[in-house]
């Protein structure tokens, strides 16, 4: 890490979101201040950091806020390119194909999950559900077709796609625990079993990623909120 | 521009995330061959270069495929580093920010707008004008900050955010007349616009961008 650098991570361990930025962090070895923030009464730096939409991440490099996950990642990767692995391949094509995978985890994979999982209406959570698991089905030949026989989604190494993904699945632990459903099959999605397990492994992935018994306790304990009144957690 | 480069563009005139493409195209000088889709019947080109979502616009570069507005504006910048103005900045500060504001446009502004023009019930309507126009406001002031003065989003010439942002404009011009509400005006979005009429007054704004009445007969 380059002298003089402060990094500031705002951040609330549950947020998935969250978790991708301190995997990235993590994988390039960079040091940082992790501040945790309570979503129901955002702190002064929060509010300043973020102000257009007032949510996690915010990553403060040297003073500076950086807002948006995916945002966040491309940023570390671009000020600290020397620094441990690259998230994404030089090649511009490939670059493309890695954008057009992450906005897909996040428009098809995510929302949809958080419906399911969060969603008003049992028809709203079944078609969340539904959505969720024909994502899962598409890229699982996505993972055939970036991984070229390497083990991540970025080929022999994690890149940015493994990272997007590898911050959920956590909470996808919780939903199959809450659930019943196994959302990773290894007889549906071998690939994708097999580099789920693979993730978890690696060291960053221990270092950021939320214990699944912790996460499982805060998603019922919200859900009976939930229930009880309106739930205000906004990550 | 090497030679051999083949650039052809799966688009449809209508709809603002072509435009977006042909944009960024007009403005780096790059020829392509602009291959009208029928949405209603979409070619076995379309469905083999966009599997997963079978939507416009695809550049195929040499053959290969890249999808999705922003995807593609950022591969273009790329791919042709040394072609024309870049859209991104250099700094990975300004990057960052730059991002920011496509997501946000596509997030707060095209999503309300969408439900905006598509929604049937008068209270949907309603919500999704009254959103479209908060982030009209946001931006504004976004335009203040990233401009600092100067003409652009993007400082002195056309940036990403101008490109993700100039692409919409026929629609959003449009939605005085099918909703009520004019989404840039003197009191309330001075600087907007006045990019708006810089920006529509750029030759590839004018070629790029069909700002044409008939799209308002479109089906919904």
């Amino acid at each position: 890490m380059a002298g003089g650098d402060d990094l500031k991570l705002l951040g609330a361990w549950p947020s998935p979101f969250v978790t991708r930025v301190k995997l990235a962090l993590a994988l390039k070895g960079l040091s940082y201040e992790d501040v945790e923030e309570d979503l129901y009464k955002k702190s002064e730096l929060l509010l300043k950091s973020n102000p257009v939409h007032k949510k996690i991440p915010v990553l403060i490099h040297n003073g500076a806020p950086v807002c948006e996950s995916m945002i966040i990642l491309q940023y570390i990767d671009e000020v600290f390119a020397s620094t441990g692995p690259s998230l994404l391949p030089a090649d511009p094509y490939e670059r493309a194909i890695a954008r057009f995978w992450v906005a897909y985890v996040d428009d098809k994979l995510v929302a949809p999950w958080r419906q399911w999982l969060r969603g008003k209406t049992e028809e709203e959570k079944s078609e969340g559900k539904k959505q969720a698991f024909a994502a899962v089905g598409v890229l699982e030949g996505a993972l055939r077709e970036c991984s070229k026989g390497g083990g991540f989604f970025g080929g022999d190494g994690v890149g940015l796609v493994d990272v997007a993904l590898g911050g959920v699945l956590s909470w996808m632990k919780v939903t199959e625990a809450l659930s019943g459903d196994k959302i990773f099959d290894a007889a549906k999605t071998p690939l994708l079993a097999a580099w789920v397990e693979r993730f978890i492994e690696l060291d960053a992935a221990k270092a950021a990623l939320p214990d699944v018994g912790r996460l499982l306790e805060f998603a019922k304990a919200r859900e009976a909120a939930a229930a009880a009144s309106k739930d205000e957690f906004n990550d | 521009m090497a030679g051999e480069d083949e650039l052809k563009l799966l688009g449809t005139w209508a709809s603002p995330w072509v435009s977006r493409v042909k944009l960024a195209l007009h403005l780096k000088g790059l020829s392509y061959e602009n291959v009208e889709q029928d949405l209603d019947n979409k070619s076995d080109l379309l469905l083999a270069s966009n599997p997963v979502h079978k939507k416009v616009p695809v550049l195929i570069h040499n053959g290969k495929p890249i999808c999705e507005s922003v995807v593609i504006l950022e591969y273009i910048d790329d791919a042709y580093g040394t072609v024309g103005p870049s859209f991104l900045p250099v700094d990975p500060y300004e990057r960052a920010i730059a991002r920011f504001w496509v997501d946000y446009i596509d997030q707060k502004l095209v999503i309300p707008w969408k439900v905006a023009f598509t929604a049937d019930g008068e209270e949907e309507k309603t919500e999704g004008i009254k959103q479209m126009l908060a982030a009209v406001h946001t931006l504004e002031g976004a335009l203040k900050e990233c401009s600092k003065g100067k003409p652009f989003f993007g400082g002195d010439s056309v940036g990403y955010v101008d490109l993700a942002l100039g692409g919409l404009l026929a629609f959003l011009q449009g939605t005085e007349e099918l909703c009520g509400s004019k989404p840039f005006d003197i009191a309330n979005t001075p600087l907007l616009l006045a990019w708006v009429e810089r920006f529509t007054a750029l030759d590839a704004a004018k070629v790029a961008c069909q700002m044409s009445a008939s799209w308002l007969s479109l089906p919904r």
